[in-house]
């Protein structure tokens, strides 16, 4: 890698002024931006979904339900949007430099993602505003755009996000780019690959078990009709099918950081040296070059990154200390993800089995409320899991290549943007818990829907 | 022409559609916070009107606003693909109204969707209030980044150039002001020929007294406007008044006065179509005054990305435009044919099936072990087996797995069948 002529240039202190600063706006509002990604790339085809049960059978009852998560869909869409055209204003607001010298490497796979996302809100238009006005099956043929470009936006960032971790299809001569390659950059990426499929199940796993979440709340309250019996075993379904798949693909995202970035893998495990036959430590703290308070399991760390007990696993004296990312970060935010996710798989499986032998929905009380907790849990692994891509990038916007420091914006008062935002941030994430709640307490019929009329569904007991 | 001049048409090609459908959004915000005074204190009548004006406002604005929005992040994305070292020059040293900019689209979209969450008036005055002071924001704070880019002031380099003084001279005024005016005029418009159409007569006169009135100040603005670029930045002035501007700047003051004559003869539909020729010719007339220059000291050609980032760059939008304008093209008739107006009958053709037809147990238990088969070589292939063709293959049966095993559970049947089981 060419990059690796300047990457030893040390870099002046004076030039980081508001670098933290910097950092920590664009981590809030990946933050904030995240999740609902989750929702664009699985929720449309839950819609569809249950919107197909409702012109298969016929059943009302589908049609009640596809619509109501239109509307949640319609909404959460109108704050990605928002949360998205502001990641892009930061790119160059705070990043210039970065945007400067590589913006003609990586720009197209934006400029892609620009026209998914262009695409996106144009049949979420037709297909939000078309409820009862296009016919059923245009209606239906109308969500299968939002769906197809759900997945190249999220193809399209991630081809980023992954040459910045694993950056190639350019030299650098002279303090400039050459030899730019964009496609070579963004597609002939071994990394691209697993960090898409990593990311598009957490969208489904994050979407499902929070979608699944009100209505494991109301089975906690008494509310259990066939409306929230469907609504709570659709999404939950799709969440239990993914944990589990998503924990071996976990596995796969590992075992390529191993051999293209051993420095995040040293960071997430705390592995001070190169060793052979590393252990991998559980809980504890990293300081002074080891893990303190942990529990430590031999060979384990060799085995899981290259299957091999005895494999050689570099560790963080391979670089000098300011080019280490900070391992107490990697570490938390890695554990917390393993953690919660291996929980989710195995509640996921447990529901599966369980409906495998008995052929019915659980009726245990533990059941539900671990489900409610899946939701926010799910959130926090997902989260934690960037964390542990973007913070173990550190100190690198482009590996090895250019530092964050060589990137971020010259001008002062990003403090105050910074507080702004995260101000501005606090009230829109009240006022979309607001208008979730509102939707989610809007009477069944708002709209003159038909209710199923079997005896002792939603119609008669939603009125006791 | 160069293949390096290409990437910037469509970057003003976009800009124009942006003004033109976005300003249009924001001026219907603007609308909205004119009605406020007369809901505030005005007479019952009054504010029940006013109440209309802003419903009307909004009504006509739902189905199209988050695709009128996106051509702002295709203006930002083709930047800084095609000339990566204006896009960091202008983002840093212009770092304030671009945040101002933000924040009015983070105010306007959250309000927008507040707004399915709820009917009742008083929430929906509040909600419009943030809605229309974000419509005020964003145009003038995008007019003011442009006024800097005109005036020279954006210098090349990581936040060069002055943090406020870059974007608070005469000219990012005035072309924030005009942004402002050109926004509140073409939604007066737009607006006035959707009433047209639903045939309010009441609403469609009032938004065509709003046109005259915006038509007017965006007209004194533009006069003004030329007179300030005279004294601030004379090169730019005198390419656009005797140089390659000259076609713009006439092309925009024929169809800006016959876009007022048209609204005066209540020909709306046409309106519209000069007041985007309007706008397109001031873009237009801009861009060739301030030819072959980005910025102050930068031209297009040193801006340039290279030559294969173009070639591919081209190459994606023109894919994309033709899966684009005609979806566009589906929305925009859709809305404007007034599809979106009243719900139809709908209703199935065909009989609905049972509920059994769907729950027939048959294949669901040769679906879960396909989705264990899948599951099973899935994890040979990903997780023990090296090679990457086979984690391909790995990974595909993982997916097959995943909807196998959805199918299998038949969560639907599954939620239905509990009353039986009861």
């Amino acid at each position: 890698m060419d990059g690796a002529l300047i990457a030893g240039l040390p870099l002046a202190a004076t030039q980081q002024a508001y670098l933290h600063e910097a950092s920590q706006m664009q981590a809030l509002s990946f933050a904030m931006h995240i999740p609902l990604v989750c929702f664009g790339i699985a929720l449309p085809a839950t819609v569809l979904f249950v919107e197909w049960l409702h012109l298969r059978t016929g059943d009302p009852l589908y049609r009640t339900i596809a619509k109501r998560w239109t509307r949640i869909m319609a909404s959460l869409f109108a704050v990605g949007v928002i949360t998205g055209t502001i990641l892009s204003f930061e790119m160059g607001m705070l990043w210039p430099g970065f945007m400067s010298r590589f913006g003609s490497v990586f720009g197209l796979g934006f400029a892609i993602e620009g026209f998914s996302f262009f695409l996106e809100a144009i049949f979420i238009g037709v297909y939000v505003y078309g409820w009862d006005r296009l016919s059923p099956r245009a209606h239906l043929l109308s969500g299968l755009p939002i769906v197809f470009a759900g997945m190249t936006g999220s193809l399209m960032v991630i081809s980023v996000n992954a040459w910045m971790q694993h950056p190639s299809g350019f030299h650098i001569s002279g303090g400039h780019v050459v030899d730019v390659h964009p496609l070579a950059a963004l597609f002939g990426n071994s990394f691209l690959w697993n960090e898409l499929v990593h990311m598009y199940l957490a969208g489904y796993l994050v979407a499902g078990f929070l979608l699944a979440m009100p209505y494991a709340i109301a089975r906690l309250r008494g509310v259990w009709t066939r409306y929230e019996r469907t609504a709570f075993a659709i999404p939950l379904t799709i969440a239990a099918v993914v944990a589990p798949v998503q924990v071996l693909i976990g596995d796969w995202v590992a075992r390529d950081v191993a051999t293209t970035q051993p420095t995040k893998l040293a960071a997430i495990e705390g592995l001070a040296r190169t060793t052979r036959g590393a252990p991998e430590h559980l809980l504890g703290w990293y300081t002074d070059g080891q893990v303190k308070f942990g529990i430590a399991i031999p060979k384990l760390l060799s085995l899981l990154a290259f299957h091999n007990p005895d494999a050689t696993v570099q560790g963080l004296d391979a670089v000098p200390p300011s080019q280490r990312p900070p391992v107490n970060i990697e570490r938390i935010s890695f554990q917390l993800m393993v953690a919660i996710g291996t929980a989710l798989a195995l509640l996921g499986l447990w529901f599966l089995l369980f409906r495998w032998r008995r052929g019915r929905l659980p009726r245990q009380r533990w059941f539900y409320i671990a489900a409610a907790a899946a939701g926010p849990l799910s959130l926090v692994a997902l989260i934690a899991g960037w964390v542990v891509t973007e913070v173990g990038r550190q100190p690198w916007v482009v590996y090895h290549v250019m530092s964050t420091s060589e990137a971020v914006t010259r001008a002062s008062g990003i403090p105050v943007g910074y507080g702004v935002l995260a101000a501005t941030y606090l009230l829109v994430i009240g006022a979309v818990i607001w208008v979730l709640r509102r939707l989610a307490a809007a009477p069944l019929d708002t709209r003159g829907d038909p209710l199923p009329a079997t005896p002792g569904t939603a119609a008669s007991s939603r009125e006791a | 022409m160069h293949l390096y001049d290409v990437p910037v048409i469509f970057v003003l090609i976009g800009l124009a559609l942006y003004v033109v459908l976005g300003g249009a959004d924001f001026g219907a915000g603007l609308w909205q916070l004119a009605t406020l005074p007369a809901e505030r204190r005005g007479s019952a009548a009054a504010r029940q009107r006013a109440e209309r004006i802003r419903e009307h406002a909004h009504h006509a604005m739902g189905p199209v606003w988050e695709a009128n929005h996106v051509w702002l992040i295709f203006v930002l994305t083709v930047t800084w693909t095609a000339y990566p070292e204006a896009f960091g020059s202008i983002a840093s040293t212009l770092a304030v109204p671009l945040f101002i900019a933000a924040l009015g689209v983070i105010a306007r979209g959250v309000a927008y969707a507040l707004r399915s969450g709820t009917d009742r008036p008083a929430e929906l005055a509040r909600i419009d209030t943030v809605f229309a002071i974000s419509s005020l924001l964003t145009p003038f704070a995008l007019g003011a980044v442009i006024g800097a880019i005109v005036s020279e002031r954006v210098p090349v380099g990581n936040a060069a150039g002055h943090l406020f003084s870059s974007w608070t001279g005469p000219i990012s005024i005035l072309v924030g002001a005009l942004a402002v005016a050109v926004s509140a005029y073409l939604a007066a418009v737009y607006l006035a020929a959707d009433a047209a159409r639903a045939g309010e007569r009441d609403l469609t006169e009032t938004f065509r007294t709003r046109a005259l009135f915006a038509a007017a100040i965006a007209g004194a603005v533009a006069v003004a406007g030329l007179v300030v670029l005279h004294g601030d930045a004379h090169r730019i002035y005198h390419r656009l008044v005797e140089g390659p501007g000259l076609p713009g700047l006439v092309i925009s003051v024929l169809a800006g006065l016959s876009t007022v004559a048209l609204v005066l003869s209540r020909r709306f539909d046409l309106a519209r179509v000069s007041a985007a020729l309007a706008v397109a010719g001031m873009i237009a007339g801009w861009a060739g005054a301030q030819q072959p220059f980005l910025l102050h000291d930068l031209t297009l050609r040193q801006a340039a990305a290279p030559h294969e980032t173009i070639v591919l760059l081209l190459v994606a939008i023109a894919a994309g435009a033709v899966i684009l304008f005609p979806s566009l093209g589906l929305l925009f008739s859709l809305v404007l044919r007034g599809r979106f107006d009243r719900p139809g009958e709908t209703g199935l053709s065909s009989t609905p099936a049972t509920i059994a037809d769907v729950l027939r147990p048959t294949r669901h238990g040769l679906r879960a072990r396909l989705a264990v088969g899948g599951l099973l070589g899935g994890i040979g292939l990903l997780s023990v087996a090296e090679a990457p063709w086979a984690h391909g293959v790995g990974v595909a049966c993982l997916f097959a797995a995943m909807i196998l095993g959805f199918l299998a559970v038949d969560p639907a049947g599954l939620a239905a069948s509990e009353d039986r089981n009861a």
